[in-house]
């Protein structure tokens, strides 16, 4: 007869502590590259049931601009970080503002062979998980644009005050 | 690697509780794990372990949302009904697969 009798391992999902966890997750850039951070963490976060606020801002409202929204763009130009391919070679500078066209075709085909998709479906995906995405009031009039101009799961355009007080005790990250 | 007693049986585990053989698995098990985690089955929920079942025999690794939604056509949205708050996780604890990696 055995002396001990094993509890069974049940893997701890936390459906009771974390309901009170948040991300604000700020996305105020427009270059290809920088749409993705905000998009992965976010995703990563509802998939894990935190409560996710995406705020859009200033070159981040391409991202969520109808008329934009399929032609973010990359280059090269000022990223001393960009390498070619394959290569701890760093990309010339000199010969980076002639790129643009080829570096986003080259990030495009990078991010799709990861089977990770593109920013409007991405923002999809993550409005279908729960995710919130707001604009900035102050990106909006500077850009003169108005809710019909925005995808049509941003549930509103507010003020930094607002996600402010909409995001209490949430954390924040910045891209 | 640890073991435990489920369902009256021994199973290799991983520290946190999820399968490590494929084939230790079965479908009166995937209740006793569902019920662990306070999940009723329904068709719906085995149309998700079933297909996390055969992909992951296909492909090698545990599909993630996107790819159920994608492949086996079940919406993201019903994913999180199903299997509330952290889906990808409780799914493949259910179906016993590895957690997903993928990071969509």
């Amino acid at each position: 007869m055995s002396t001990e009798t094993s509890e069974p391992i049940i893997p701890s999902f936390d459906d009771d502590d974390d309901t009170d966890r948040k991300l604000a997750i700020i996305c105020s850039k427009g270059n290809l590259d920088m749409a993705y951070p905000g998009l992965i963490m976010g995703n990563a976060a509802l998939g894990e049931g935190v409560e996710t606020h995406l705020f859009f801002t200033f070159w981040g409202f391409d991202m969520i601009i109808k008329s934009r929204m399929n032609d973010l763009q990359f280059s090269p130009a000022g990223n001393a970080a960009m390498h070619l391919p394959n290569s701890d070679r760093h990309m010339p500078q000199a010969l980076a503002p002639a790129m643009t066209g080829m570096a986003t075709k080259m990030l495009k085909k990078q991010i799709a062979d990861l089977g990770v998709p593109e920013v409007p479906e991405f923002l999809d995906l993550i409005t279908a998980a729960g995710g919130h995405l707001w604009a900035c009031k102050l990106s909006a009039d500077m850009f003169h644009v108005d809710l019909p101009d925005l995808r049509d799961d941003v549930e509103g355009i507010i003020t930094a005050a607002d996600f402010i007080e909409m995001t209490k005790g949430a954390q924040l990250l910045f891209v | 690697m640890p073991v435990t007693t489920l369902n009256g049986r021994s199973v290799h585990v991983n520290e946190e509780g999820f399968l490590t053989e494929y084939d230790e698995w079965d479908e009166d098990l995937a209740k006793v794990l569902a019920a662990n985690i306070g999940i009723d089955l329904t068709e719906a929920h085995w149309k998700v372990i079933r297909f996390l079942r055969e992909d992951f025999k296909a492909q090698g690794e545990t599909p993630t949302t996107r790819r159920v939604q994608q492949v086996a056509g079940i919406p993201i949205k019903e994913q999180f009904v199903l299997f509330p708050k952290k889906p990808g996780r409780k799914m493949s604890y259910i179906a016993g697969v590895p957690k997903p990696h993928g990071c969509v």
